[in-house]
């Protein structure tokens, strides 16, 4: 295989991997601050036992998160050296950004998220989980902002030729709000608050169906669905804002994830189909003229299809970008129509009678990773051949010193590495869960202490 | 050329670049160097009160790596595609290391099993022992250059970065990062395990000055290109002096039960010398081997003067604020380990 197509395909997979865990981060961290908000308020030694509880698993999958992003920082250097050359300016500064402003914060309050309960109060300790959270909005931050730079690029001069042009900034903040920038990160933001809040309400909907902690389970449920709700609702609009920023800002995007290879008077959209990448047909259900509705308010409106693009300059798997694009909106649907119907029973007050619905909800977990992930698949493999939109072409962004082999190894490595992982994670992310919330302060929590923790009851080795 | 101060902007990001992986050596320096030695503990409460020791700190401490290396992206691309390229194979391993380290410590504490706290023992402290070997297999090669071509891209064989100058400054930095690490875990330990680190402590400071005496006599004689900045500027001797004094230091306040002073020193001895590489390798970041033209400057790998501009406010903003919250959450967990219900 060449070095081009391992090379992506190792950024993809560690990439994917990576970003299981962000946007857990992200998600949870918005429902501790809520949780010990609630807690601080209220006064309630329940919000701190669900708080004690959420921020272990929060450890877990940060600690998962750091490891596999320090990876992504250096990868850009060891596979895409001519890439690096290119957008250091830009690219570079919102990595350092990023580092300074935004992981010292959160990787620096985390040793007192986790670590501090005894040695702060709690108001110390909301400001940490605050400054927590925070910290992971920012990361988000400056990655959405060097990500969407690349989509559409903006604040730039192109100085050299050929090997040595590279880009320069010319005005920071137009690179920062670059034109996909603002609605790209409000997109990303929410599907993380919903990739968190999904995890709570699949944990408590098992406890519940289980009869276990039922009391802090319905309590944590009951949040984490008015997060969910909120989001689901939020991420319609910030959905399609998204779909309209790529159809202004790059139109072959738009073409490939609708599957519209003609600019034909009347564009459809499909709710589900099949794209043959040959002929060039689609085959499914669609709404005539949706598409062109969608985009200019009527159904009769041209939308560019992918052939008024010169051949190299079109994405060529459309059919996989289509269907990446269709599960992302397909999983939100779900996850709004789960919640909306939640929040019915809840007001008819039956919602934790309902146990077909609890079911679905511990399976539910999946929808928004499918989402995210599927999300941006999309929105990257809509961008080839280009990886620096209309500048730079991902043919031409790789190390030339790197042989195939290399990047075969560390490809064979990451995989191996990242399954024994992933194995461990989901292993002790279920004994945490089967574990569930101790109560701090009570016997169970000493007798557990005991067992599990207490220093002098370790036998020596 | 722009300056500030008096200084072209290039020359500000050398320093700010020193700077940040200076920080990244002092600190992760550290708690790499108490995985190293963790094995060294026998007793699983020692183990644990060592892990807890830096338990708070050491995800904060990696990330000046993360800043360094976005540092480096940003100021000096060129550098920094040539570099993570052309170290691709040791790269990997550091990066493996980096990530079982992580999980290991995360891990450890999960499960009470005696079997399964002792695997993740071994995996933490060989993952820091790799990271610390191939951190300064790296060093060693950038001090001793690489060949690159014209293109000023790797040109030659991965195998040839083990060699013997940055074996030895491999082995060199393993050791004074396990001195830095027990003279940490005195600070923070209490009777018998403290007795024993104390021990440990001495017998590290052996380790590394060994190491470092061999390598520098080592450099001075095969490495000429090195020690070309000290034989033109005598005056540069200043900084290998200080060194000896700071190292001859350690013991002396380890024997007077002055661990933080010892600590401190060490952090002193950290800074010496790679501000003693800095000056070796300046005005080079990767000096070539095979055509001297080809080298990379800090002048050539450079970005654009609104770009450098640009990271300077950022880290004239940045920079204070880390050094606030840094010290909050240290002075927070100051004082010896005491074991609790959230502990590792």
């Amino acid at each position: 295989m060449d070095v081009e197509i391992l090379a992506r395909v190792q950024f993809a997979f560690t990439i994917a991997f990576h970003y299981i865990y962000p946007p857990l981060s992200i998600g949870l961290g918005l429902l501790l601050v809520i949780y010990e908000g609630m807690y601080l308020k209220t006064g309630d030694k329940k919000y701190e036992q669900i708080a004690r509880f959420w921020i272990k698993i929060f450890a877990l999958i940060f600690g998962l998160g750091v490891a596999t992003g320090i990876i992504m920082e250096f990868e850009f250097g060891t596979n895409w050296a001519t890439y690096s050359k290119y957008v250091g300016d830009i690219f570079g500064s919102a990595l350092a950004a990023e580092g300074i402003f935004a992981f010292a914060l959160e990787s620096g309050f985390l040793g007192i998220l986790i670590f501090g309960w005894n040695r702060v109060g709690p108001k110390v300790h909301f400001f940490s989980c605050i400054m927590v959270f925070l910290g992971s909005m920012f990361s988000a931050v400056w990655i959405v902002v060097a990500n969407s730079w690349q989509q559409t690029p903006a604040g730039y001069h192109i100085v050299g030729e050929g090997l040595n042009a590279r880009a320069e900034i010319t005005d920071f903040w137009a690179m920062v709000f670059n034109p996909s920038s603002v609605e790209r990160l409000i997109h990303v933001w929410i599907g993380c608050f919903l990739a968190g809040a999904f995890l709570v309400l699949s944990v408590n909907a098992w406890y519940i169906l289980k009869k276990r902690h039922l009391d802090i389970a319905k309590r944590s449920f009951r949040i984490a669905l008015v997060v969910a709700t909120v989001s689901g609702l939020l991420q319609l609009l910030a959905g399609h804002k998204s779909a309209d920023g790529v159809a202004r800002n790059q139109p072959a995007k738009l073409a490939a994830l609708e599957g519209h290879f003609d600019s034909s008077a009347r564009a459809d959209m499909y709710l589900i189909g099949k794209v043959n990448n040959k002929t060039q047909e689609v085959s499914g259900i669609s709404i005539p003229g949706g598409l062109s509705f969608l985009l200019h308010g009527n159904f009769t409106e041209p939308v560019k299809g992918l052939n008024a693009f010169p051949e190299d300059e079109r994405p060529k798997q459309v059919n996989a970008i289509f269907q990446f694009y269709h599960i992302m909106v397909a999983c939100g649907m779900i996850m709004i129509g789960m919640t909306l119907l939640a929040c019915f029973y809840w007001w008819r007050k039956n919602l934790f009678d309902k146990r077909w619905l609890l079911r679905a909800f511990v399976w539910a977990v999946l929808l928004p990773q499918i989402a995210n992930q599927a999300g941006w698949f999309a929105a990257e493999m809509g961008r080839q051949p280009w990886v620096v939109y209309g500048l730079l072409k991902t043919s031409d962004a790789l190390s030339k010193s790197v042989t195939a082999n290399q990047v075969l190894f560390s490809l064979i490595l990451f995989l191996g590495v990242y399954f024994i992982l992933f194995l461990l994670f989901l292993y002790l992310l279920n004994r945490k869960i089967q574990h569930g919330p101790v109560d701090y302060g009570t016997k169970e929590h000493i007798d557990e202490g005991s067992k599990r923790d207490n220093p002098i009851m370790d036998h020596e080795s | 050329m722009d300056t500030f101060l008096g200084i072209d902007y290039n020359i500000w990001w050398f320093l700010v670049f020193g700077g940040v992986i200076s920080g990244y050596a002092i600190l992760d320096g550290f708690d790499l160097g108490a995985g190293a030695l963790h094995l060294f503990l026998k007793k699983e409460q020692s183990r644990r009160i060592a892990l807890n020791a830096i338990g708070p700190v050491w995800d904060g401490n990696e990330v000046w790596l993360v800043i360094g290396g976005g540092a480096l992206f940003a100021g000096f691309p060129v550098a920094y595609a040539a570099i993570f390229s052309a170290f691709y194979v040791p790269f990997m391993i550091f990066l493996v290391g980096i990530i079982w380290r992580a999980v290991a410590i995360e891990f450890r504490s999960k499960e009470p099993m005696g079997w399964w706290r002792k695997t993740w023992d071994i995996v933490y402290s060989f993952a820091s022992i790799v990271i610390a070997l191939s951190l300064g297999l790296m060093l060693g090669n950038v001090a001793y250059g690489i060949p690159l071509n014209a293109e000023k891209e790797f040109d030659g064989n991965w195998l040839s970065f083990f060699n013997p100058f940055s074996i030895l400054v491999a082995i060199t930095t393993l050791a004074l990062f396990m001195m830095h690490g027990a003279i940490y875990l005195t600070m923070k330990t209490e009777n018998r395990l403290f007795a024993k680190l104390h021990i440990l402590a001495n017998n590290f400071i052996i380790f590394f000055v060994l190491s470092f005496v061999i390598t520098t006599l080592y450099t001075l004689l095969y490495i000429p290109h090195l020690s070309d900045f000290f034989r033109e500027n005598p005056l540069g001797f200043i900084i290998p002096l200080l060194m000896v004094l700071t190292i001859a230091n350690i013991p002396r306040q380890i024997k007077k039960g002055k661990y933080r002073y010892a600590f401190i020193s060490s952090s002193v001895t950290i800074a010496l010398l790679l501000i003693m590489v800095a000056l070796e390798v300046f005005p080079f970041l990767l000096y070539s081997t095979s055509d001297p033209q080809n080298s990379i400057t800090i002048a050539n790998a450079a970005s654009s003067p609104k770009t450098m501009k640009i990271l300077l406010i950022i880290a004239l903003i940045g920079t204070p604020l880390v050094a606030i919250y840094t010290s909050f959450v240290f002075y927070t967990f100051k004082g010896k380990v005491k074991l609790d219900e959230m502990s590792y």
